[in-house]
């Protein structure tokens, strides 16, 4: 798989990264060697294997729905880059 | 005071409850061997000589009161990865730099419920991504080793560099670490100290910041296997909080050190026998092999046909899972804002600005990989892959106990010499990464000095859950290749 610098742009923008024209660039390549480099994976015949889901075959553990955590909001806000009381700061979102 | 920064955990702990000297006594003279050293090897990112103190001083006064527990007064680095409570704790990136948690990781809790003793946050590449530890925000490790007759400045492998030059160099008798890929057991091998990866579930991960999270593992880092054993005994625990740690006693690992290991089967696969070995390399695995079997083993070539592929499998998944997880840095909770015309520019700028370059591949390629059109191609396959790897594994174990490895491809490099070209950064840990791809136990044990004058390790991988028997045969392994040199002390002002 070759990746273009649309394609690069296109990922970026999913990834909500920004990218400079040089960036874009250098990553076409950089990505394009990586994922060339993983396609090896399709000499592995994978007919009939179920994929991974966990390493460790274990049911999932329940607890009970209760509430054991919380009430302590200042310590939530403590590291915000913004906040009003206890609420974080975004830019406006909605007209 | 010199010589307390070079005792093991086992020997500090036994000084200690002999009253031979104080938990503070230790504390200082590691704090003065980090004021020394650390400009030089830019091991620890954040020193923190007053809380080690304090914490000093309130071991001397449990041991005063006969109340020690199992780690009292053992001063440790940790890994800048685990949140520590009210200690910055930046993942070596930009992103989190003035994060500083309000709550306390599991593991390090355990650590100091046993009475160890923070010296401070060991430095990293950033999220973790990296063998090298040049992906650092705060600029990259120096190894305490050198090649004979050169100065130029080594890596200390990576992700965990801080931890593996910080053990090597005498700034900690032990330091935690995480291991994604082999980056507990890289920088083991390349600082001749002993690294363990443990299953997958046997230490919690929470309040680790998280790369890949069904790869991810915390482990010790030490100078023995006798104290990566304490130290494992005191990290592992079942942890409601982290819903796959596993529900299940932690032995005594120490306990399993003295068992004779005769009798056991021990697999050589012959897959990790890679074109372009340094000979080196292949000596020290046939010695190995030698120590073994001078020690009653029964060697057994296995295969592991899956094993070329567990590296570019494992360049799927990985990244697959960090660009999840790593979409929580986004400049409204915590971390980095860097404002924009809008919320998605802010989103952007922050991620731009906060993220390095290798975590920007890593996150691209993971979005990309999981991108419409694409999952099946690419992580679907890596999945079922892995199902094949981890089947591989299964198979031999059957008929073996151990598998006995080389740790990494060659000894340690030179700083700038592998940052050019990810894949041949990546290719470091083609002998490390099938060990998480399959969530199995690994260990590397320093073995011998390679042609440069550097450190090899060799790597035991053990069945799930069987870290005793990785104990068992590591011990082995570390007195048949007797007391290797140490890495000479440059690095320390005035000496």
């Amino acid at each position: 798989m070759k990746v273009d610098e649309a394609t690069v742009r296109h990922i970026a923008r999913l990834a909500r990264i920004k990218v400079s024209d040089d960036q874009a660039k250098a990553l076409e390549g950089e990505l394009t060697g990586i994922l060339q480099w993983v396609e090896q994976l399709e000499e592995v015949d994978t007919d009939g294997v179920e994929p991974m889901t966990s390493v460790v075959e274990r049911r999932m553990k329940m607890r009970a729905d209760v509430v054991t955590d919380g009430g302590y909001p200042e310590d939530i806000i403590k590291n915000a880059p913004e906040h009003a009381d206890t609420f974080f700061v975004v830019p406006k979102v909605v007209e | 005071m010199g010589s307390l920064t070079d005792l093991t955990i086992a020997a500090a702990r036994d000084g200690l409850a002999a009253k031979e000297f104080s938990a503070r006594d230790i504390a200082e003279a590691h704090l003065g061997a980090i004021d020394a050293g650390n400009n030089a090897l830019n091991a620890y990112i954040l020193p923190t000589p007053d809380i080690a103190l304090t914490m000093a001083d309130a071991c001397d006064a449990r041991i005063a009161k006969g109340e020690a527990g199992s780690l009292e007064g053992v001063p440790l680095g940790i890994k800048d990865l685990f949140c520590t409570k009210d200690v910055r704790t930046t993942a070596g990136s930009h992103i989190l730099d003035h994060f500083t948690p309000t709550y306390e990781s599991t593991i390090t809790q355990n650590l100091w419920d046993a009475g160890a003793v923070l010296l401070g946050k060991l430095n990293c590449d950033e999220f973790a991504m990296g063998s090298s530890n040049e992906t650092s925000c705060h600029g990259p490790v120096v190894s305490p080793w050198r090649r004979e007759g050169s100065n130029a400045p080594l890596v200390p492998g990576g992700s965990s560099g801080g931890s593996a030059a910080a053990v090597a160099a005498r700034l900690c008798l032990g330091a935690t670490a995480t291991d994604t890929g082999g980056s507990i057991r890289q920088p083991a091998a390349f600082t001749g100290t002993v690294g363990v990866k443990p299953t997958y579930g046997r230490c919690s991960r929470w309040g680790i910041v998280a790369f890949a999270s069904s790869l991810d593992q915390a482990g010790p880092m030490t100078r023995s296997v006798r104290d990566a054993a304490i130290m494992l005994g005191v990290m592992a625990s079942h942890d409601p909080k982290d819903t796959t740690s596993v529900d299940m006693p932690v032995p005594d690992y120490e306990a399993a050190l003295g068992n004779s290991i005769k009798g056991l089967t021990v697999g050589i696969p012959q897959e990790y026998r890679m074109d372009g070995m340094p000979d080196e390399v292949e000596a020290l695995w046939q010695q190995g092999i030698a120590w073994l079997k001078d020690a009653g083993v029964e060697i057994r070539d296995v295969s592991l046909p899956h094993t070329k592929y567990a590296l570019p499998a494992y360049y799927i998944v990985a990244p697959a899972e960090a660009s999840s997880n790593l979409a929580r840095y986004d400049g409204v909770r915590y971390g980095l804002r860097v404002k924009g015309d809008d919320i998605t520019a802010q989103y952007e700028n922050t991620r731009s600005d906060g993220f390095g370059a290798e975590v920007k591949r890593r996150v691209l390629i993971g979005t990309y990989v999981l991108s419409a059109g694409y999952y099946d191609a690419y992580y679907l396959k890596a999945q079922k892959v892995r199902t094949l790897i981890k089947r591989d594994f299964e198979q031999v174990f059957e008929g073996v106990d151990v598998l006995l490895t080389p740790t990494t491809p060659t000894p340690a490099f030179a700083i700038g010499e592998k940052s050019g070209d990810p894949i041949e950064m990546y290719l470091n840990d083609i002998f490390t990464v099938t060990v998480n791809m399959a969530g199995l136990p690994g260990i590397s044990v320093p073995a011998g000095v390679s042609n440069e004058g550097t450190p090899l390790g060799l790597q035991l991988i053990g069945k799930a859950f069987d870290e005793e028997t990785l104990f068992r045969v590591g011990q082995v392994l570390e007195d048949a290749a007797g007391t290797l040199p140490g890495p000479a002390d440059w690095w320390s002002v005035g000496t």
